[in-house]
């Protein structure tokens, strides 16, 4: 018994020495300053766009914040983490991390004094990325303004407060693959993977995670959570009726809206205004990539898209508010849910939303997608309409864009889940939505998820 | 018929329930202070309070607002009597043509009842949603600094004396 | 049921009045002159069109005084200045006086409101002839008092004798004519003795409209009333091809639709009704028609390229004599909305042969001629009565609302019909801010100072206002269309495209030519300041230029060139209160400006200085501190004046910093809030302070639109100084000062 438990001492030991090897990462040297001008402007320039398909100002600004200055609250289910500084700072930010550091940290998820970082820094993508293009940020980073801003401490739940669990769960998650080109397709395509699975860390959002936090690499791109919003699927189990094209993607992401689409809201409009500024070829390639993992084949996108048009169509033709403009064509029953929530909910779209949902005609002037072709009314839960509803949607100070008005303060909650179930019922042929007014609650319960970085 | 509740009084208006609370109050109840401006919900010339918040009428159907207080401008005061913060605005003669200004006044009532300490950051973020185009902006600021000073002096005396009972 | 042309005020305060001691001449009749064949005496602003005292005040039996003016409360504030400068000359209560504001049945026809005028023209009538029909009062004191006038003192709507006997106004009115002509150089109230002018009288106008009481045209609910909506082609170029209304007919309220050609509208009996049935009017209408508009990225091409009208409206020394270093630049503005926060309304009643019309727009004559041409009737039977609309910054859709107004009332006779605009059609149907392109060139000589100067603008008109039913846009959509008129360019010394194009800058050889465009892309017309927005946006810009070449502080540059000394003045006092201090290092991302200039060379003074900090990562401006210097001649109401530059300090940096309308080739795409974004109260400023130069019996030179250009050029320069790069294009919005500024 006694030699067992010597035994297991033993292997204790063992592990926590082979673990702490494992893990132990020493502390880099500080680099003197390096002058802005030593960079050159080709390479700043080139990471300038890599920094933006990288979207590094959305995690690393916080609301009101200098880009790029860090404090940004990430909440995980784990406790909220904050976005560092990664200016060139000396004292606060990374101006004294050398290339080797830079690189480390993009590779390992480990700072210039060694120590590992939460996973929330997707280094789990950032590995696909070449020492050339980290070479091309870490010379845009080096370039900024520097901007004195402390970092704050995570507040993560006892323990994953020490650092050594984001060790022991790179152990287990961190993978450093590397990406092989694909000969059968073609180079925008190769392009568009590299950054979408590499820099772009699409899946950080969009992939699926498991109890530890970590994608679940069998189920790429198979949907995920973001700030708690539903983000999409990506692959053929997108609940968009219309399979996206890579043209829709590329208005999408470039333009922000796609009329067989609708228009991009929540934490995703930070992502596209980085996008509406890099290189169009590099938004192509990304937009290819992504409509490929839902291969839909040319003759069967037509047929849906005839179908999802056909079905958006009659759901509007039917509405209250158009019924004179329809009178000559027979009308179509109501949709089967008429109870009295429904009704309730029916009333409120009808004063509310009615004025810019209606779609015919020269109206709305906002025109924004018919809700019976929006994926948020498809998805598989009502988080992202309860966001939109209750914050609305906002263009930048002095872009345009669409404006939703939030109804946060005017309706209820038990309006507005009236209104989302109606929504649903009326736009969507999906199965009616549970668990919203549990979802509403938390959202309600946050501030509104900012847009703009 | 629907009920509303608006400035206190109880009103019955055989309109249809989609009707949004704004063409409601400027026509059925003849009050002036909501003012259409977009009917879009992207000006908040049509600002009212509904319970605690300020909303914009404009595309607020009168169904949802049933058994809900309304409070419109007309609610705060008269110009003889004027609120608090009506008050700073005629003080800090914060109007040129006016038309955005009662959707202010309820925009900045809504943020000083909930929060009379409000800073001049919180209260240019509390006022984002309602437009002036006239460019009253400054006076707008410096009159709902006003009311709140006025309202936080007047809430004092009152809480003092609630403490002492 | 107008509710407030007339404005009576409450008695809030006692204004001291005494000691308003005026030396009277008796009146030298007019018509004696006349008789002599001399030429009629020049009198003061609008006096000289309309002499007769009685056309600007009139006194009742009970001693009522009743002011009228022709020109119109646009949210400037100026009926309280009106009656403050006839409480003045008359030496009563600014609360007894009633003010009638332009009403085609009752005030004179001072054409427009518009172009900082009002209180010259306006303002000098009324307060000339108040200062007469005060003379005239005294003179029938003197009589009953039998005692000498200079025995006698107005006071409070009473004369005074020096021996305590008091008569009250209304005592006297009995013996009052003032049916006769107005008098060249009769005396005015001393400045030194004024009591109330130049002190800030609250606006008579602000108590309504912070309660909910009847402000504005929207808020006109007279018995009968019924709600109109219009629906817009879709596009400039569009006509109606095929409409069965007969679904919308039968919605619950529809009173009428009503069509004319291409021209649609529905009456409703409720608000929504109306509305509801527009939405459906509009989905049942077809439309055929393109419109090809210009490719936005290309209109300061296209508007270059256009046929042009020349005219060089300065041409001194001669050119090319300059030996130093020489700039080039050009600068280029989008077309700009005014963006009223009230869309378009007008309230209009066809009723025993007569059209009444309520309307917000800025000439109720003009547009009383112009709806008699529309609607093919007698002038005398259509009746234009101003009443105030949402701020009005030039000519917008009131003038089209009126004229749809009068298009449905005709259709619904006996009806007091409302029309109402949608925010989707002021911003897609109002006549815009026009599209602009400047070039300047300029050398310096030996001495760093300016010596040769050559500046062109192309331009479309700045105002296709009502003169005539074809400037009416629903005149556009009838059966039987009206054409519009030609437009004509407004001539120097006031300009069009080309206001302020002639610097106020002393250059010994100089050439400014304006290059007038017929030919609109886009339907524009008047927006505030008119061409000077662009010309001193320009001007402005390039000052600063050619003082970094000449490696001068800018407000150095600017006073080497000036000699006008109230110029010097406001640019002074500006500098000092802002404490501009030559070569004064800035943090990174932080810059000033200044801009100076003197609206349309003529009127009132204005210099603005201000810092800015430029957010390198994202190109986003923020305004912090901005000190103005002005000067309007005599003050009449100092707020007043200061409410105005605050505003139009605002307005301007909104326009320069965010706006620009879009447009595709086939229609308008800035359709709402979210596609033409305005300032908003988180980029507001941190502060203006305004600072007035006071100038005591001098004439009144306006303050509406003195703001706007010298707003424009301080910020450009401001942000020039923050980043190092000189954007020459408006608007300043981020993604440009972004790509400006470079990774
Ligand atoms: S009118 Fe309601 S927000 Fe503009
Ligand atoms: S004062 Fe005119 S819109 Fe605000």
């Amino acid at each position: 018994m006694r030699r067992f438990l010597f035994g297991l001492i033993g292997i204790l030991v063992v592990a926590v020495i082979g673990f702490v090897a494992l893990t132990w990462r020493s502390e880099l040297p500080p680099m003197a300053p390096r002058a802005a001008a030593s960079f050159d402007p080709a390479l700043v320039a080139k990471g300038a766009d890599l920094a933006a398909i990288g979207s590094c100002d959305v995690c690393h600004t916080k609301p009101g914040g200098r880009t790029y200055a860090g404090g940004y609250p990430l909440e995980t289910p784990f406790g909220v983490l904050y976005s560092t500084n990664i200016t060139p700072d000396p004292d606060t930010g990374i101006g004294a991390w050398s290339q080797a550091a830079f690189t480390r940290a993009m590779r390992e998820g480990v700072d210039r004094r060694g120590r590992h970082l939460y996973p929330a820094f997707p280094y789990d993508h950032f590995t696909l990325t070449t020492d050339s293009d980290i070479a091309a940020i870490y010379a845009f980073m080096m370039t900024r303004q520097p901007v004195s801003a402390r970092n704050e401490d995570a507040r993560l739940n006892f323990p994953l407060n020490f650092r050594i669990f984001a060790a022991g769960w790179k152990l287990l998650f961190l993978h450093h693959d590397e990406l092989k080109p694909e000969p059968s397709r073609d180079a925008a395509w190769n392009r568009g993977r590299y950054l979408v699975t590499g820099l772009g860390h699409c899946g950080a959002c969009h992939t699926p995670r498991n109890s530890l936090g970590a994608e679940k690499r069998h189920r790429p791109f198979a949907g995920g959570d973001g700030r708690n919003w539903y983000s999409p699927a990506l692959d053929a189990s997108s609940p968009s009726p219309i399979p996206w094209s890579a043209e829709q993607v590329f208005n999408y992401l470039r333009h922000d809206f796609d009329p067989l689409h609708g228009q991009v809201a929540g934490p995703m409009a930070p992502v596209n205004h980085n996008l509406a500024r890099v290189p169009e070829a590099d938004v192509r390639a990304i937009a290819a990539y992504t409509a490929s993992l839902n291969d839909t084949d040319a003759a069967t996108q037509q047929r849906q898209t005839q179908t999802a048009l056909a079905f958006a169509r009659d759901r509007e033709a039917t509405l209250p508010i158009m019924r004179a403009s329809t009178a000559t064509t027979p009308r179509q029953p109501e949709p089967p849910d008429a109870s009295a929530q429904s009704k309730e909910g029916a009333a409120i779209f009808a004063g509310a939303c009615a004025t810019c949902h209606h779609g015919g005609g020269e109206w709305p002037s906002t025109r924004p997608v018919p809700l019976g072709l929006s994926t948020t009314v498809h998805g598989p839960d009502a988080r992202n309409l309860l966001h939109i509803v209750v914050d609305g949607i906002h263009p930048r100070p002095g872009e345009s864009g669409k404006i939703m008005p939030g109804f946060a303060g005017a309706l209820t909650d038990a309006q507005i889940v009236a209104l989302a179930g109606y929504v649903r019922s009326r736009f969507s042929d999906k199965p009616a939505w549970t668990g919203m007014a549990e979802a509403l609650q938390q959202i309600r319960r946050r501030p509104a998820v900012t847009e703009a970085p | 018929m629907t009920e509303l509740i608006v400035n206190g009084e109880r009103h019955t208006v055989d309109v249809d329930p989609a009707t949004p609370l704004l063409y409601v109050l400027r026509n059925e109840l003849k009050l002036n202070g909501a003012k259409f401006g977009c009917g879009l919900g992207q000006c908040g010339a049509c600002t009212v309070m509904l319970d605690s918040d300020p909303v914009f009428a404009c595309l607020i159907p009168i169904v949802a607002v049933d058994g809900r207080r309304v409070r419109t401008v007309e609610g705060l005061g008269t110009a003889e009597h004027p609120g608090p913060v009506q008050r700073a605005f005629m003080d800090e003669q914060a109007a040129q043509c006016g038309y955005c200004i009662p959707g202010m006044i309820m925009r900045a009532q809504a943020l000083l009842e909930r929060k009379a300490g409000a800073s001049e950051d919180d209260i240019r973020q509390h006022m984002e949603p309602n437009l002036c185009r006239c460019g009253t902006h400054m006076r707008i600021l410096a009159a709902v600094k006003r009311a709140a000073v006025t309202m936080r002096s007047a809430e004092k005396p009152s809480r003092q004396r609630e403490a002492g009972r | 049921m107008n509710p407030h042309t007339q404005t009576k005020l409450s008695r809030r305060r006692l204004l001291q009045t005494g000691g308003a001691l005026a030396v009277y001449f008796s009146l030298r009749d007019p018509l004696d002159a006349l008789a002599q064949g001399a030429p009629p005496p020049k009198l003061p602003g609008s006096l000289d069109k309309f002499p007769l005292l009685d056309s600007w005040i009139k006194i009742d039996a009970n001693g009522a005084i009743t002011v009228f003016t022709g020109k119109a409360e646009l949210g400037q504030g100026i009926k309280t200045a009106f009656i403050q400068l006839a409480a003045e000359e008359l030496s009563v209560e600014p609360g007894d006086l009633t003010l009638v504001t332009a009403d085609t049945g009752r005030t004179p026809n001072e054409g427009y409101t518009a172009g900082s005028h009002s209180m010259k023209d306006s303002g000098t009538a009324i307060q000339n002839a108040a200062a007469q029909v005060r003379g005239l009062l005294l003179d029938l004191a003197a009589t009953r008092f039998n005692m000498p006038r200079e025995q006698l003192k107005p006071q409070r709507g009473t004369v005074v004798a020096a021996d305590g006997r008091v008569l009250r106004y209304a005592e006297l009115v009995a013996g009052l004519d003032l049916h006769r002509p107005a008098v060249p150089g009769a005396p005015k109230a001393d400045p030194k003795t004024y009591t109330v002018i130049g002190k800030p009288l609250p606006r008579v106008d602000i108590p309504a409209k912070v309660t909910g009481g009847l402000a504005y045209v929207q808020d006109m609910r007279p018995d009968g009333l019924v709600h109109a909506r219009v629906v817009r082609p879709p596009n400039p170029a569009a006509k109606l091809k095929a409409l069965d209304s007969q679904p919308v007919e039968q919605m619950p309220g529809v009173i009428k639709v009503v069509r004319d050609g291409s021209f649609l509208a529905v009456v409703a009996a409720g608000e929504f009704q109306a509305i509801q049935a527009m939405n459906a009017l509009s989905s049942l209408a077809q439309w055929e028609g393109q419109a090809n508009l210009p490719k936005q990225a290309n209109i300061s091409d296209v508007i270059r390229a256009l046929p042009a009208q020349d005219t060089v409206i300065l041409n001194q020394g001669s050119l090319g004599q300059a030996s130093g270093r020489a700039l080039k630049a050009t600068y280029h503005r989008p077309y700009q909305m005014h963006g009223a926060i009230g869309p378009s309304c007008a309230l209009a009643q066809f009723k025993d042969g007569t059209m009444t019309v309520w309307t917000h727009s800025q000439g109720v004559y003009p547009l009383r001629d112009s709806l008699a041409e529309l609607l093919r009737m007698p002038k005398e039977q259509v009746h234009c009565i101003h009443t105030e609309g949402s701020g009005c910054y030039g000519h917008n859709g009131a003038d089209d609302a009126a004229a749809d107004a009068a298009l449905i009332a005709r259709a619904v006779p006996d009806r007091p019909v409302r029309v109402q605009w949608m925010r989707e059609q002021e911003h897609g149907w109002e006549p815009y801010g026009p599209a602009m392109v400047t070039e300047v060139q300029a050398a310096l000589d030996a001495d760093g100072k300016i010596a040769d100067w050559q500046y062109e603008v192309w331009s479309n008109t700045h105002s296709t206002r009502p003169g005539g039913a074809g400037n009416l846009l629903a005149a556009l959509h009838l059966a039987q269309p009206f054409a519009q008129p030609a437009p004509t360019p407004i001539p120097q010394p006031e300009g069009g495209g080309d206001r302020n194009g002639i610097p106020l800058y002393a250059v010994p050889n100089a050439r400014v030519t304006s290059h007038f465009i017929p030919a609109m892309p886009v339907r524009v017309s008047a927006m505030r300041g008119l061409g000077a927005y662009m010309n001193v946006f320009s001007i402005e810009s390039f000052m600063d230029e050619m003082a970094a070449l000449a490696g001068t502080d800018p407000v150095e540059f600017r006073l080497r060139h000036l000699e006008d000394t109230r110029a010097r003045d406001v640019i002074a006092l500006a500098a000092k209160e802002f404490g501009w201090k030559p070569n004064e290092p800035l943090p990174k991302g932080r810059g000033r400006g200044f801009a100076f200039a003197r609206y349309k060379n003529l009127a009132g003074y204005a210099a603005i200085a201000l810092d800015v900090e430029v957010e390198r990562e994202t190109g986003v401006v923020q305004i912090g501190r901005v000190v103005a210097a002005v000067d309007s001649g005599q003050v009449v109401n100092p707020d007043g004046i200061r409410n105005q530059i605050e505003g139009a300090i605002v307005q301007s940096a909104s326009w320069t910093l965010y706006e620009s309308v879009g447009y595709s080739e086939r229609e308008i795409t800035s359709r709402d809030w979210g596609s033409y974004p305005i300032l908003r109260f988180p980029a507001m400023p941190s502060k203006i302070d305004v600072h007035i130069i006071d100038r005591p019996g001098q004439p009144f030179l306006g303050t509406g639109e003195a703001g706007q250009g010298p707003a424009s050029a301080a910020i450009a320069n401001a942000v020039a100084s923050a980043t190092g790069v000189r954007m020459r294009s408006l608007p300043l919005s981020p993604a440009r000062v972004k790509a400006a500024i470079g990774i």
